[in-house]
């Protein structure tokens, strides 16, 4: 231990200038001017274009809940899906939507324990994106058992006790993925209102409104930022991440399951598990894309979310879609290597059959696509990597659509073959999921801090004691 | 002390850089303080050891759910698929580890969660909605860009005078006595 009252303000030699780090933050910003710019953003008015945005999204919300009604009401026979693809579009929106979920979980918790400071900048956004996907992710497998009150009641999909006594059973990956499914949902939760509890204080400490005083008071738990807190509540974060980093890559695993177990062919492989958990986090990084790059420069947060984050989480839609690539070609390897005729022709059916559209949107938007970011100039080039973030976004709802339709259309027996076509009510429900997602990001947007305020700060150089920014007179 | 007055609770000191509290705490480890913190707004690197504190325990209740959770699966599915009502899906075991393991790890994981969440409330001693802290309008920097220290005055070693030159004089902060109702 340090010798008291000596050993104070002790400067580290400087680094050589090769490995001095850019700033985190650009132009050298004070403590308080990040608080304000972020807390800003959720105390001003909303600009204009919010409330357009907010009720276009909650037309569309209100569009998907009134279609719900009308499929509980009328029966699935609403929904286009029949023998042989009993499986269609909900499970497809199922899979999209939970694979999304994944990159806030990744962000947050798999680069925390990489200690990747970069995270600090895109983390918040991320979870609250995961969440809301969760969310939008749920309603499909739900309402797509039709009776849904059999659903929900006991002794189905949760384990209590029903009037025939049966309970329910556990060698199904489905009901693994029930499981699954909402211990993803409530640990992210968890996870992000940990990670608001600061800041809520800090808005609670800003806020002039009774209103607002109250809330942020009341959910920010009388923080007051003591160290002694700041101890119990790292030691926590820290644990969360290492929860989380198994569980996200077990969720898409046990999604994988749902298909994997069975013995239809192109979905009884093994590559399953590993090529779902990639695709999952390159969708998720397609989605953060898409909703961080208007959302810096609309809130002229550019010095905080900056290029060099566009640029990073760039390399990781190059490094995940490499992967769903290498997994669509090993694939058709196996495929053919593996020696089953059914198998074969499960693949050849996806490529050149009747849903040959669908494979081939799939691959331009996934295999070709992520492939320009090989290029640093493309890489940081926000509009560009917007526009190609909406394609990954189309190309992985497509890969989740070959992979259940043209698997499930056509398998042993050709006189059980069929064509899945989509009716209105399947549409215009994948489209209000949409309104869901965005309404509710868009409260997020109005009401909570949209990047993490005091982990911002704590990886800038005014933090750190050793630091002369951080105040250190250092004696070299 | 003055009975007409309200009851002191301590002395609050701001400091304005990372580095001077930090100084500061070590030095308030080192005069033998016990009742004592510093607030920040953002965990400081390195603060801990500065202050002496001891490491977190958070994850001892992070192990009990963890423990908790995967025994509960197990037995949970062992209960309802052998015992309770002995389901025969396609010939296969009735109970074995393997089926139940993808269950009983993610409720490991959620009521690891729920230990890590609740024993960190448990430790912090949160919600605390009312603190004689937040009496003092300066310290609603804590949360912006200042850094605070408070001495309480339950502290043996607290006595108001010599505290405060304490804190003036050896940590070169501005010193303000903070009371309670």
């Amino acid at each position: 231990m340090a010798s008291p009252g000596k050993s104070v303000a002790v400067k580290a030699p400087e680094p050589p200038a090769e490995l001095v780090r850019e700033s985190l933050v650009l132009n050298n910003r004070s403590l308080g001017w990040i608080t304000n710019a972020i807390a800003g953003v959720c105390e001003k008015p909303m600009p204009i274009w919010w409330w357009p945005a907010f009720i276009v999204s909650v037309g569309g919300m209100l569009t998907m809940f009134s279609l719900i009604a009308y499929l509980v009401s009328t029966g699935v026979g609403v929904w286009g899906l029949n023998h042989p693809a009993a499986w269609a579009w909900d499970i497809t929106n199922f899979v999209f939507w939970i694979g999304i979920g994944h990159a806030g979980t990744l962000i947050s918790a798999v680069l925390f324990l990489l200690r990747q400071k970069w995270r600090t900048s895109v983390n918040r956004a991320a979870e609250a994106m995961t969440i809301f996907a969760v969310a939008c992710a749920g309603i499909f497998p739900v309402f797509h058992t039709g009776r849904v009150w059999f659903a929900l009641l006991p002794g189905y999909l949760l384990p209590a006790p029903n009037a025939n006594a049966i309970w329910p059973q556990f060698r199904s990956p489905l009901l693994w993925d029930v499981f699954a499914v909402s211990t993803y949902g409530t640990v992210s939760l968890l996870f992000w209102y940990v990670g608001l509890i600061p800041d809520l204080a800090t808005l609670r400490d800003r806020s002039k409104g009774v209103m607002r005083r109250f809330f942020y008071g009341l959910f920010s738990l009388g923080w007051t930022g003591s160290n002694r807190h700041w101890s119990n509540y790292e030691k926590a974060y820290l644990l969360l991440a290492g929860l989380s980093t198994p569980l996200v890559l077990s969720v898409h695993s046990i999604v994988s399951f749902d298909f994997a177990v069975s013995v239809v062919p192109g979905w009884h492989t093994t590559i399953f598990p590993p090529y779902f958990v990639a695709g999952a986090i390159f969708s998720g990084f397609g989605m953060v894309l898409t909703l961080l790059i208007p959302l810096r420069s609309l809130f002229k947060l550019e010095d905080i979310v900056t290029l060099r984050h566009v640029d990073l989480m760039c390399k990781v839609l190059l490094a995940t879609g490499s992967i769903v690539g290498y997994a669509y070609g090993m694939e058709f390897f196996i495929a053919w290597y593996g020696g089953s005729p059914y198998e074969l022709y499960a693949f050849k059916n996806r490529a050149f059959g009747p849903y040959w559209w669908s494979y081939w949107a799939m691959i331009s938007c996934n295999v070709i696509s992520p492939h320009f970011f090989w290029f640093k100039k493309l890489r940081t080039s926000v509009v560009f990597v917007w526009i190609v973030s909406i394609f990954v976004n189309i190309g992985m709802w497509f890969e989740r659509f070959v992979i259940i339709v043209t698997s499930l259309h056509r398998d042993y027996l050709p006189s059980s073959w069929g064509y899945f076509t989509p009716s209105w009510v399947d549409i215009m429900t994948f489209v209000g999921s949409f309104g869901l997602f965005m309404t509710l990001f868009l409260l997020f947007i109005r009401f909570l801090p949209v990047i993490a305020i005091s982990e911002v700060k704590g990886v800038t150089p005014q933090a750190d004691p050793h630091h002369p920014l951080g105040g250190a007179k250092g004696h070299h | 002390m003055n009975s007409n007055r309200s009851k002191p609770h301590g002395l609050l000191a701001e400091f304005h850089t990372a580095a001077d509290i930090f100084e500061a705490a070590m030095r308030c480890r080192d005069a033998g303080f016990t009742k004592w913190d510093v607030y920040t707004p953002f965990p400081i690197h390195g603060m801990d050891e500065a202050m002496g504190l001891r490491k977190s325990p958070v994850g001892w209740f992070t192990f009990c759910g963890g423990f908790t959770g995967f025994f509960t699966g197990m037995t949970m599915i062992w209960y309802m698929n052998k015992f309770d009502y002995p389901l025969v899906v396609g010939g296969k075991p009735l109970f074995t580890p393997l089926y139940a393991f993808p269950v009983s790890y993610e409720m490991t994981i959620l009521l690891s969660a729920f230990g890590t969440l609740f024993g960190m409330f448990f430790l912090n001693q949160l919600p605390k909605f009312y603190n004689p802290l937040f009496k003092n309008e300066r310290f609603k920097k804590s949360t912006d860009d200042r850094f605070f220290l408070c001495i309480e005055a339950t502290d043996p070693k607290f006595g108001t005078d010599v505290t405060r030159t304490f804190l003036t004089e050896k940590c070169h902060a501005a010193v303000v006595e903070l009371v309670e109702d």
